[in-house]
């Protein structure tokens, strides 16, 4: 009976919610019932994709679930986490070491997932960060940032990382070009002293670990965004820029004169030839390689001193200039690799370019110049096409695998869905407002899972409730699975998001980690069981040896510490299960907590000031008797003799 | 009255609970009664008696200790086990001595190998729990690791 009245109730809601969605008015973009349940994952249910969004000025990359919207994780990369002490610890703040200092912040743009064969491949996540010019490596098994290489001669690392088919390389470029080696020149002095180096970054293809293969000194444009090519382009990429009137001022005014920029292309393989007949100049420069051993449960910084220079005057073939309207900003490969496609912000249609042109043009020699022996070739040898009607400020562009590409238009708040070998626009859908980048899972790849597009906007004016003079950014989640694309959802994003990489979930959920393995656990101040726990003083310092499990530490009184000492929790979780971590903060820290991941050692640096007894507690509930997971430690004057003791 | 019902049958199995050790085979009035309690909580015979998990059925011991497995299971359990269980104190969990005396040796390494069901599913984990209102974790060891700390606990007996 109940089950009837159930039946035909639902009945009822489903006749109303379409009699509604029939008279709907204007500003219901979509069918929102049929919308509601496309993005609809109920309770249990996993979301179909893993999104990782670039965090923007924020340094982080947040983790969000796809068709759902919904947010898991906000990945510590270029910043500090008073949450997890990621970047307060010992342990931790080795990663954010540059050749400047300790920088805790950067401006993190473009998430890029490895690949293998052209096909993201759920190894792992690269993310650059822009202002101290770094690109990080982040663990897709541990989601916690694994690496972190500074980029020297660089600066306003934008056009980074994006990968080889095989993530040979990760190659980034200097948005500003500097005087290379730095010196002390007059900034008006630019076209004489100021170049560009487009970077290649070798990733070892078994544990990730990076190092700078090369660098190629161009001349000071401004180089702005970049995409390797595939299938028959792999071995070549390409690199947008503009500036190539090479304004040193007002550059909104003196980089925009020229109707054409252009978009570097760079082989790769030519270039790794060159390397082996030794035309690449060993260059002295300082640069940081962090990196994080899980097993130690430890960062290490270390210094490198030279990179490898290849100059194009030295090594004719490696790169050719392809002229592209106007201040191109990205540039995009088709998953056949035979298109490249720029997004002039200035330009009234997006030019597409032919690889395959492109090749011919170079054996014939179809050039109209050179700048500094870098050859030019001919706008008509190598386009293919020109789309026209793609909207205001078309920016960047990613494909469905279906035939079709999808292009982002800042100015007129769009995007454009256009055929590829027709070039024609088949379908346009509003976003709200300002779109920056545009995603579709693996839509930079060989092979896209095209059945979504997320787009990333920049402004949201009246879209949500507002919170202030400060905004929340959006994401805006279009079904085009169709031929029409269909507004799904808005969610709100954390930072500002630029671009944004997916993968589909099954890819990654059977590869995470579920906790540290005690016995592969090698950090210096381990506590291997609770018999091992104790309190030790070294001079001023005071290290302890502490364990957590539910529901206590040990030890968990300490005495015998003294006004002016050092002292270092290193706190050992013991706990062998997933999802049982246990926080702990101690009164008067001046940094943050500690969150410890099972099997995981971390070290929380505290300086007693006062003389006095001074609690501390587990800050993540672990347990029914978490409220008893406390302790206490006693603080004696400096010129006191007391013993450390412990229980 | 279904909760007299369950109320009476918990009652017996307490009661039975002081038998778990010996083990009968064939039909007895004794296997038809404890058949119809494992069935009331959805477990077999075995289960009953032995705990749910990896170790399906009896194995072998003899009353003499093995000394190397009992000192590698010492050293599990000083690093993996001990901060929650000491040998006669109630901790984080129960005392341990005389364990193998309330517990089947398979029901002690089905509980560390296979905790979270054994607290979800069987009765007498499930009292446990209650208890001790902690879950118990499994703690990554193998199934040689809990034969040796099976006979870690065996070996404090003596």
């Amino acid at each position: 009976m109940k089950k009837i009245s159930l039946i035909v109730s639902l009945a009822a809601l489903i006749a109303i919610s379409s009699a509604l969605y029939n008279c709907a008015g204007p500003g219901d973009e979509t069918g929102y019932a049929d919308a509601a349940q496309k993005v609809y994952v109920a309770p249990g249910q996993y979301d179909e994709f893993y999104s990782f969004m670039s965090g923007g000025f924020n340094g982080q990359v947040s983790v969000y679930g796809l068709p759902s919207g919904r947010m898991f994780k906000s990945i510590s990369v270029f910043s500090q986490n008073p949450e997890t002490g990621y970047g307060y610890t010992p342990e931790t703040t080795p990663m954010l070491e540059t050749s400047y200092g300790m920088v805790p912040w950067d401006d993190a743009h473009h998430p890029e997932l490895s690949q293998t064969d052209g096909i993201p491949d759920g190894r792992w996540l690269f993310i650059n960060g822009n202002n101290t010019p770094r690109v990080a490596r982040i663990d897709l098994r541990t989601f916690e940032t694994a690496e972190i290489l500074e980029i020297p001669n660089s600066a306003g690392n934008h056009g980074s990382p994006f990968v080889t088919m095989n993530t040979e390389y990760v190659i980034a470029s200097t948005r500003f070009s500097l005087p290379i080696p730095q010196r002390d020149v007059a900034i008006s002095s630019y076209k004489e002293n100021f170049k560009g180096t487009l970077t290649f970054i070798r990733a070892d293809n078994e544990t990730g670990d990076m190092e700078i293969a090369f660098q190629i000194l161009v001349p000071g444009f401004d180089y702005d965004l970049a995409h390797a090519g595939k299938g028959p382009s792999h071995g070549w990429a390409f690199f947008t820029s503009y500036n190539s009137e090479q304004a040193n001022t007002l550059l909104e005014i003196n980089a925009s004169r020229n109707d054409k920029d252009f978009v570097a292309a760079v082989n790769w393989k030519k270039a790794e030839e060159y390397l082996k007949e030794g035309k690449g100049k060993r260059v002295k420069v300082d640069y940081t390689n962090n990196y994080y051993d899980e097993e130690e449960h430890q960062a290490h910084s270390e210094m490198r001193n030279e990179v490898t220079v290849i100059y194009p005057e030295d090594c004719p073939g490696l790169i050719y200039y392809l002229p592209t309207p106007k201040s191109p900003h990205g540039v995009d490969v088709d998953p056949s690799g035979e298109y490249i496609v720029a997004g002039g912000k200035l330009a009234t249609v997006i030019p597409v370019h032919s690889f395959s042109k492109m090749l011919t043009a170079i054996e014939n020699e179809e050039f109209e110049g050179d700048i500094d022996g870098i050859p030019i070739l001919k706008y008509e040898s190598v386009n293919a096409g020109e789309v026209e009607n793609c909207g205001l400020g078309p920016l960047h562009t990613e494909f469905d695998g279906k035939g079709y590409a999808y292009t982002s238009a800042f100015i007129s708040s769009e995007i454009v869905k256009w055929k590829i070998g027709t070039w024609e626009v088949v379908d346009r859908i509003p976003t709200y407002y300002s779109i920056g980048h545009l995603m579709i899972p693996g839509g930079d790849s060989k092979e896209p899972w095209g059945k979504y597009v997320v787009a990333l906007n920049k402004i949201t004016k009246d879209r949500y409730l507002p919170t202030g003079p400060e905004l929340c950014q959006s994401a805006q989640l279009i079904d085009i699975s169709g031929d029409k694309m269909k507004l799904l959802l808005d969610f709100p994003t954390v930072g500002e998001p630029h671009y944004a990489q997916a993968i589909p979930a099954e890819i990654l959920m059977n590869n995470t980690k579920r906790f540290y393995e005690l016995e592969k656990n090698k950090h210096p101040f381990k506590t291997g069981g609770e018999a091992e726990a104790r309190a030790e003083r070294t001079g001023s310092e005071i290290h302890i040896y502490m364990t957590a499990s539910r529901t206590h530490f040990k030890p968990d009184n300490i005495e015998g510490v003294r006004v002016g000492d050092k002292v270092f929790f290193h706190v050992t979780n013991l706990e062998q299960d997933w999802d049982i971590p246990h926080g702990f903060a101690v009164k008067g820290a001046l940094t943050s907590e500690l969150l410890i991941m099972p099997g995981e050692t971390k070290t929380l640096v505290w300086y007693p000031k006062k003389e006095g007894v001074f609690p501390f507690y587990c800050t993540d509930f672990c347990s029914a008797l978490h409220q008893e997971m406390q302790g206490y430690i006693r603080v004696s004057p400096a010129n006191s003799n007391a013993a450390v003791s412990y229980n | 009255m279904k909760k007299i019902l369950f109320t009476v049958l918990l009652a017996l199995l307490v009661l039975w609970g002081c038998g778990t050790k010996e083990e009968s085979a064939g039909s007895t009035p004794n296997t038809d009664f404890k058949e119809k309690v494992a069935a009331k909580f959805g477990l077999t015979l075995f289960e009953l008696d032995n705990g749910i998990g990896p170790i399906k059925e009896k194995i072998n011991l003899t009353n003499q200790i093995d000394q190397i497995m009992a000192k590698s299971g010492e050293d599990v359990f000083v690093q993996k086990c001990a901060q929650c269980h000491k040998l006669d104190e109630r901790y984080t969990g129960p005392a341990l001595r005389g364990v193998t005396e309330r517990r089947s040796p398979e029901y002690i390494m089905n509980m560390i190998l296979n905790p979270e069901e054994m607290t979800k599913r069987h009765p007498e984990a499930k009292k446990m729990l209650a208890q001790y209102a902690n879950q118990m974790t499994f703690q990554n060891v193998t199934e040689d690791d809990a034969r040796n700390l099976l006979e870690y606990l065996r070996s404090v007996n003596q």
